[in-house]
């Protein structure tokens, strides 16, 4: 086990340096003008700005010495104040947004969070349970049935989704809104009248006691989290459903209805919580995955998430921007595929043992 | 299909041997042949696969025939031609004022008028829905094929030369398969877009590119796998104590028996690839405006959420035929993995 604590551990520098390295070579494709974006908040005005900034900043500098000085920022030898430097969490300014790419990810990374969190619930909940439902009745109607359910989820695009619920949910019923708060909401916290603990919504609302709010905070999510909810079920049921039939072939199973037990509990309290290792690890990668699927759920529903700030930043060809928001999403994915790949190794005895 | 899932199809496809013959011959029979276990027989019973394997006809033949289905105008065929510039979607079934096309040969002994008309309506800014979704055909094979091929041939290469080799060389370039599987794909696509767009405008080659950049990896654990485990057999061991070189070994004695996973995949991958094409474009990262590609047609049902009860033809026709058709790869897929998989077999 310990070795292979060791060897995951080892795999995280390297990584995190790889996936810097990357982003800083595509970088190098980037204009001046545009890469000064990394360290100073205004357009150079005109060629003598430029040149001065290329010196200062040493894009004219050998690569190995342009990627330190993004990565650990330049300090002004008289003020003695850093500028730049990803690693202490300068990720540039954006000028497109109008403020610092760190900003916009503490003010828009918790609305990305609250969403993610609330799509496991459906998606751990329904796909569990369908998945199991198919393995106990397998090659029965309701296998076919959620077979066919996951087969069409994967096929639907999101954004394909996302439109046609807001057609159905917000233009016809009215029911959901797109967005992330009403207009009375925003006012309360503008006013100062409610307090924000953690900055996801839902959970600021209730430690407010505000079940108003927190209404308010899901009717926005139930859209957005269907959507993303979608994308995941397939996967999901998959996995609980090959997971299930092949613990309830297990000899232990056997053993199991052999002594007589019945069926129900040879299912719930046998089976299921052994198929359910694979199941918990999807769970953290789903999370990951949707990650990565918020930038387009987010654009279609309006929601101010990362993925939102991502995509409009690219429209607009800040490049700066999306490659900070990209670099924290990259960080994010590491780190939890690491928390994932150490909670298998925990649950699954069989991996500690190859392991050794 | 998430990143999850591939992972979990990868370590599916890479778990399992395809039965059959060693020989090559025997493969191919095996691959493509009508015998009694053959994988083409399996895909035209089984009937989901089926009905993928019509949609897929269907798909090509109105991209081969786009032409006559829906005549071009403009010099480049891709543009979609436009019916004036007012902003406002026009309903199905309006007629074509101005700049109006050929009338194409089946519309007259269908409806018997000669008057040829929008079909689907028109998009913001007068764009024909019909016209898009037809030629809109053309841009998903082309891009699906440019980038299923590229990211085939650098897959194959990569793992089967990681697996041959093994050691070190297996150690360096699995951790750079990882490194690249750390980038979120679509926050990729938008970086070298952004990058992109202002050295050669908007066109379709930034997201191609990035398909193709951060595409591979799947194809290259799943090759390995198989190379690794075909390796070991008694007849590369002898071709190797023949004193054959690598490169022979390599490419005639385990590639074309170790493949053909690999090639499952990248059938099942034609859908996956041009979902996320489509998706790209749809947040404006993709093709210029007008050009003939069914996310770019979605992408402007955004700007009419609104209303979208009024103009639900702009996101239904072509969301539909977006879904068929990746549903159209599924399908096929979903069938070609269980024939594959001697596991599903009992």
């Amino acid at each position: 086990m310990a070795g292979y604590l060791l060897r995951r551990l080892l795999l995280v520098p390297i990584l995190l340096l790889g996936m810097t390295v990357i982003l800083f070579g595509m970088l190098q494709f980037v204009d001046p003008v545009a890469r000064s974006a990394l360290y100073v908040r205004d357009f150079p005005r005109n060629d003598r700005q430029v040149q001065a900034i290329i010196e200062r900043y040493g894009f004219n500098q050998p690569i190995y010495e342009q990627y330190w000085t993004w990565l650990a920022g330049k300090v002004d030898a008289v003020s003695g104040t850093r500028e730049g430097g990803v690693i202490f969490g300068d990720l540039g300014y954006s000028r497109t947004a109008s403020e610092p790419v760190i900003d916009i990810i503490k003010e828009r990374f918790p609305n990305t969070l609250d969403l993610t969190l609330w799509s496991l619930v459906p998606v751990f909940s329904v796909g569990i349970w369908l998945g199991v439902q198919a393995a106990v009745h397998q090659n029965g109607w309701i296998d076919h049935l959620v077979r066919f359910f996951s087969i069409s989820g994967t096929s639907i695009p999101l954004f394909v989704f996302g439109l046609l619920v807001i057609m159905v949910f917000y233009t016809k019923l009215g029911w959901f809104p797109p967005g992330r708060m009403s207009d009375w909401v925003s006012q309360l916290i503008h006013a100062g009248q409610f307090h924000q603990y953690t900055r996801l919504l839902t959970l600021d609302a209730l430690l407010n006691g505000r079940l108003d709010v927190f209404w308010d905070a899901l009717r926005h999510m139930i859209l957005p989290v269907l959507t993303l909810s979608v994308m995941s079920w397939a996967s999901f049921v998959r996995v609980t459903r090959t997971s299930m039939l092949e613990t309830l072939r297990a000899d232990y199973v056997t053993a199991a209805r052999a002594r007589g037990i019945n069926e129900k509990d040879v299912i719930r309290r046998h089976a299921k919580p052994n198929a359910m290792i694979p199941v918990v690890t999807l769970g953290g990668l789903q999370v990951v995955s949707m990650l990565g699927g918020v930038v387009i759920t987010e654009t279609v529903f309006n929601y101010p998430g990362i993925g939102e700030a991502a995509a409009t930043a690219a429209q607009n060809l800040d490049v700066v921007t999306v490659l900070g928001l990209a670099l924290f999403n990259g960080l994010i994915l590491i780190l939890a595929n690491l928390v994932v790949d150490l909670l298998y190794g925990f649950l699954d005895p069989r991996i500690r043992v190859s392991a050794r | 299909m998430t990143k999850m899932e591939e992972n979990a199809l990868f370590e599916e496809l890479a778990e399992m041997q395809t039965p059959g013959l060693d020989k090559k011959t025997g493969r191919i029979r095996h691959i493509f042949g009508v015998d009694k276990n053959g994988v083409l027989r399996g895909l035209l019973r089984n009937p989901s696969s089926l009905i993928g394997l019509v949609l897929v006809a269907v798909f090509i033949l109105i991209a081969l025939l786009a032409p006559l289905i829906a005549p071009p105008i403009n010099n480049d065929p891709y543009q979609i031609p436009r019916d004036g510039y007012q902003y406002e979607p026009q309903p199905m079934g309006s007629a074509w004022l101005s700049n109006a096309p050929a009338v194409p040969f089946w519309y007259q002994p269908l409806t018997g008028k000669t008057q040829w008309i929008h079909v689907l309506g028109t998009t913001e800014g007068q764009y024909d829905i019909f016209y898009g979704i037809v030629w809109g055909t053309r841009t998903a094979f082309r891009s699906a094929l440019i980038v299923v091929l590229a990211t085939f041939v650098i897959g194959v290469l990569v793992g089967s030369i990681s697996a041959y080799f093994g050691g070190a060389v297996d150690q360096v370039i699995m951790r750079v398969v990882d490194i690249f599987m750390t980038l979120p794909f679509i926050f990729a696509a938008l970086i070298m877009a952004a990058i992109l767009t202002p050295l050669m405008g908007r066109s379709p080659f930034p997201s191609t590119l990035a398909l193709i950049t951060f595409g591979w990896m799947g194809y290259a654990r799943i090759v390995r796998g198989d190379v690794l485990t075909i390796k070991e057999r008694v007849y590369v061991l002898a071709a190797r104590a023949s004193g054959l070189r690598d490169r022979q070994i390599l490419f005639k004695h385990i590639l074309p028996n170790a493949i053909y996973p690999t090639l499952a995949f990248a059938t099942l991958n034609f859908g996956e690839v041009v979902l996320s094409f489509a998706a790209l474009s749809f947040l404006g990262i993709g093709t210029q405006v007008g050009y003939a590609d069914w996310g770019q047609l979605l992408s402007f049902g955004r700007n009419w959420i609104m209303s979208l009860s009024n103009y639900w033809y702009i996101i239904v026709w072509p969301g539909l035929v977006l879904v068929l058709f990746v549903l159209a790869w599924n399908l096929i897929g979903d069938t070609l993995r269980d024939l594959l998989d001697p596991h599903s077999k009992n």
